[in-house]
């Protein structure tokens, strides 16, 4: 059915308290037509969880420039599977090191996005890999 | 679509989240899942706040549930927030304010976007109390999306509608302009820490006073306007908005006691079944005019004046409806 939109959780676990690049996504993911649920800085992972399943979303966005990452994604995406979630797709984002990315990915992240990134790939990204739910 | 009522019937979150969802998006069949949860409804109170873009709704919001909690009851909240009429996209925002009940299980929040309705509301909203309701929240609280003019579509699902106004823009004549004076049942004044809080108050208890033919006057309620405390002064405003609670809940009260929640039940209802009429009737052949280019044909024929709408209508009507 086309009249699916696909619907974001876009949030920053952790203490850095920093979020004008977290709202410049959100109202780039607005304008790709998506529904965007923006929440802000300074979640932790229990939060962000129960957030997405109350939200019904496709996708939860993380981003993180504290490099508490290695924690905080793999334990959101841990608490969405306990909940029998696994159809969220989770991705992250920020400066996250080279070497940190396998272990991401094995933690079941999907994508991660370094600063260099466009908006569009982003977007592009989620048009190619999310399927709103059926 | 059996099994997902069922799932919501257990409590299940996500499924009453996807139920909502399903709604929202129109997805054929979604209404077997609502036959079984209909008549299970009419047990909550539901809340409509409503007021100005960035009056405060979402913040006095979310320390009302935080007033609810403390006095035992379970709270579903509908935020709803504008849908992008370029990319029919959406930003939810109101959800960032009320982030400190994320993990209390008996706080259900879920953000809707308006998807084109212009009254303030979406179209899913009423379905979406529905779905709170089964869920056996005791109140659910519709925060509305910043109304300007006509947008009181609220009045429809509510049955205590809230209007939240603020000092430094002109509210007290706007509202009356709005129509909002004929939704209220309770007015907020918000923002006491800005200049002319005071004089909104009394200008708009002066309001209040003066107007015999608002709706609720003839049946005795008397309007009561709140100065809330400033969100600035945490514990006064915890405290005011207590007091708004209690009197929200003495609203409710008033409409048992006196006979009136029938009526507004009446009013909720036929807005509901006139939306299923509508979806029911309408919408199919709608689909189908479009699907096969007919609709086209026929504003052909306006445009070359060939016809005019009201017999192209009825042409239509005697086509469809045997
Ligand atoms: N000065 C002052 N600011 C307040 C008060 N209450 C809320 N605000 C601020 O007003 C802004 C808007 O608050 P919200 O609660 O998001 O308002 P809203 O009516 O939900 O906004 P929309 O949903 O966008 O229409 C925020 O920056 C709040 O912090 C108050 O009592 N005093
Ligand atoms: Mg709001």
């Amino acid at each position: 059915m086309s009249n699916r939109k696909i619907r974001v959780l876009l949030a920053k676990p952790g203490l850095d308290g920093h979020d004008r690049g977290a709202r410049v996504i959100a109202r780039c993911f607005r304008d790709a037509g998506f529904e965007v649920i923006y929440t802000g800085c300074h979640q932790t992972p229990e939060m962000i969880a129960a957030v997405a399943l109350q939200e019904d979303v496709d996708v939860v966005g993380l981003s993180c420039l504290s490099g508490a990452h290695n924690y905080l994604f793999p334990q959101v995406a841990k608490l969405l599977q306990d909940k029998g979630a696994n159809d969220i797709t989770v991705i992250g984002g920020g400066i996250i090191p080279e070497k940190d990315m396998a272990g991401l990915y094995e933690a079941g992240i999907k994508e991660i996005f370094t600063p260099g990134a466009t908006l569009d790939s982003l977007v592009e990204w989620i048009n190619n890999n999310v399927n709103p739910k059926e | 679509m059996k099994e997902l009522s069922k799932k919501v019937l257990e409590g299940d979150i996500r499924a009453a989240s996807r139920l909502i969802r399903n709604l929202e998006d129109q997805i054929p069949n979604t209404y077997i899942a609502m036959q079984e949860i209909f008549g299970k409804t009419g047990n909550a109170h539901v809340v409509g706040i409503t007021g100005a873009p960035g009056a405060g709704k979402s913040t006095l919001t979310d320390e009302l549930i935080c007033a609810y909690r403390k006095k035992g009851d379970t709270v579903g909240v509908l935020a709803v927030d504008p849908t992008s009429p370029f990319s029919g996209g959406a930003l939810l925002g109101d959800r960032i304010r009320m982030l400190r009940h994320a993990e209390d299980t008996g706080v259900f929040i879920r953000s809707l976007a308006t998807r084109g309705a212009m009254g303030g509301i979406s179209k899913a909203v009423g379905e979406a109390i529905h779905v709170m309701d089964v869920l056996k929240k005791s109140k659910i609280i519709v925060e509305t999306v910043g109304v300007g003019q006509q947008e009181v579509d609220i009045i429809n699902h509510a049955h205590t509608v809230a209007v939240v106004l603020v000092p430094g823009m002109g509210d007290e004549i706007q509202a009356l302009k709005a129509g909002l004076m004929e939704i209220a049942d309770i007015f907020i004044i918000n923002k006491a820490d800005r200049d002319g809080a005071g004089k909104l108050y009394k200008e708009t208890l002066n309001m209040v006073n003066m107007s015999k033919d608002n709706k609720n006057g003839a049946q005795g309620w008397r309007i009561p306007v709140l100065l809330v405390e400033s969100v600035l002064e945490p514990i006064k405003f915890a405290e005011s908005v207590e007091a708004l609670r209690d009197k929200i809940d003495e609203h409710y009260q008033y409409l048992i006691d006196n006979d009136l929640l029938s009526e507004r039940m009446r009013r909720k209802t036929t807005a509901e079944l006139n939306e299923a009429l509508w979806g029911t009737i309408l919408q199919p052949i709608l689909k189908d005019l479009h699907a096969d280019g007919e609709i086209n044909r026929l504003v052909d024929k306006l445009l070359t004046k060939a016809s005019d709408p009201y017999s192209l209508a009825a042409e239509v009507a005697s086509k469809y409806m045997k």
